[in-house]
């Protein structure tokens, strides 16, 4: 085995190596690499010689990590995850406080439509009501002069008609006097012809 | 014997790069470190500068980074209720470390950080130390509710205290194990049909014709370890949220 030597090289060699095998040499089995793994002769991560390095490393790079986490990284990533919590349930408080201003003004403009509505409706029943009402009172006006006119018009036929009667009896007491002067060319007198005419008319 | 060079095995080598030795103990930097600090590094800046906008409208870059968070921040509420939300930046800082250190090793000729067993066992014992240290500290003696589930007929408790002793030493090495062997079998299972495509395909038309095989095998074998690698990220977190909510609530099982 002459293995030391090669691994005495630094890990590039490793680069170096893969390429080699691949130039047409053979590899080993584990169980060869074990015998002559490392200079101390043992499987790698069981050499305790390195195990003082590792460990003062180890605490080295995780203690630095530890802190760089817990007073840089996490603080920072913690306030932007609280910034964007808080945007987002402010945003959802205005959006929901938006959202009940549009609804009262919703609200707020149904109100109004129907009080509109309602006002509207208001106004044309009473236009309605005063229209019918003078219809009403322009039609019993109408009828009343009208049935003035036709009392007045009665009352006038009724007298023309008593006046008419009236001048029957003296155009008949005229025509009475005018007959019996003719007939028998003595004068009446008068009082007798209108009881005679009377008497005759009834 | 150049061929030893394609070894499964030798993915997982730490090799110094910057030697440091403080009294006598090794703590050089190594390719392990490296990718320890690049992991470090490119979490931290894709967490930092894809959030750097602020943006109330997250772009698709911004929006991983907030989904990652509200995903452990989720996963915590309901594994530990609102009293282990203390714990959100540590297994924030978990899952993002190990999801990372995972991705990375996902790219060829990267180190796996967690494919190293001390790694995985110091991030599962940190994980029981934090639960042991809080349960006392909040708790005191009352932690030790922990091992007795209520509705236990006496005779059994015994028996039944010694189960959920033995399960809650267990649950480091579990949690360790299951991360650290899920990242090694499957890196070396990738690097092997990967081998196989590189060997035969050496060996003539012949070779390359089979040479497919294990290539469809190595592709499939990738997205599945995309997923394995999420998944172990996830697994770990999530069972980091139910050891802790032993801490905060002993008596809660």
């Amino acid at each position: 085995m002459f293995v030391t030597a090669a691994y005495a090289q630094s890990t590039t060699t490793e680069g170096a190596v893969t390429h080699d095998a691949a130039a047409g040499e053979v590899h080993t089995e584990t169980g060869v690499a074990q015998e002559g793994g490392h200079g101390s002769g043992v499987f790698p991560p069981f050499d305790t010689s390195t195990f003082a390095s590792q460990l003062l490393w180890l605490a080295i790079t995780f203690g630095l990590f530890y802190l760089l986490m817990s007073k840089v990284v996490m603080p920072r990533i913690g306030s932007i995850l609280e910034t964007r919590n808080d945007t987002i349930a402010r945003d959802l408080d205005d959006a929901a406080r938006s959202k009940a201003e549009a609804d009262a003004a919703i609200a707020a403009y149904e109100q109004e439509l129907a009080a509109a509505k309602a006002k509207g409706n208001a106004i044309a029943s009473t236009a309605r009501e005063a229209a019918k009402a003078k219809a009403t009172a322009d039609r019993t006006a109408v009828e009343v002069s009208l049935n003035n006119k036709i009392s007045a018009a009665e009352a006038r036929i009724a007298d023309i008609k008593t006046k008419a009667l009236a001048d029957v009896g003296a155009i008949a007491e005229e025509t009475a006097t005018a007959v019996v002067e003719q007939l028998i060319g003595g004068k009446v007198s008068k009082a007798e012809i209108a009881s005679a005419v009377k008497a005759s008319a009834k | 014997m150049a061929g030893d060079k394609v070894d499964p095995v030798h993915q997982f080598v730490v090799n110094k790069i910057i030697p440091i030795e403080i009294g006598g103990i090794d703590f050089s930097f190594t390719n392990a470190s490296l990718f320890m600090v690049a992991t470090l590094a490119v979490a931290t800046a894709f967490l930092y500068f894809t959030t750097s906008t602020r943006s109330l409208v997250p772009g698709r870059m911004q929006s991983v980074s907030e989904i990652s968070y509200q995903f452990i921040a989720s996963m915590l509420r309901e594994g530990a209720g609102s009293h282990g939300m203390k714990f959100f930046p540590m297994v924030f800082s978990l899952f993002m470390f190990i999801l990372t250190a995972n991705m990375l090793g996902m790219i060829p000729y990267f180190f796996t950080v967690t494919s190293q067993i001390v790694v995985t066992f110091a991030l599962a014992l940190f994980v029981i130390g934090t639960v042991l240290v809080y349960g006392f500290y909040k708790h005191g003696l009352g932690f030790l509710n922990v091992f007795v589930p209520s509705g236990v007929p006496g005779i059994l408790l015994p028996l039944v205290i010694a189960i959920e002793v033995i399960s809650f030493l267990s649950r480091p090495i579990s949690l360790s194990v299951r991360l650290f062997a899920n990242m090694l079998a499957g890196h070396i299972t990738l690097k092997v049909f990967a081998g196989f495509v590189a060997s035969l395909g050496t060996l003539g038309a012949l070779g390359i014709g089979g040479a497919i095989l294990p290539l469809i095998m190595t592709v499939a074998l990738t997205g599945l370890e995309f997923l394995v690698s999420f998944l172990q990220a996830y697994v770990f977190a999530v069972l980091t949220c139910m050891y802790l909510n032993d801490a905060v609530h002993p008596g809660g099982h």
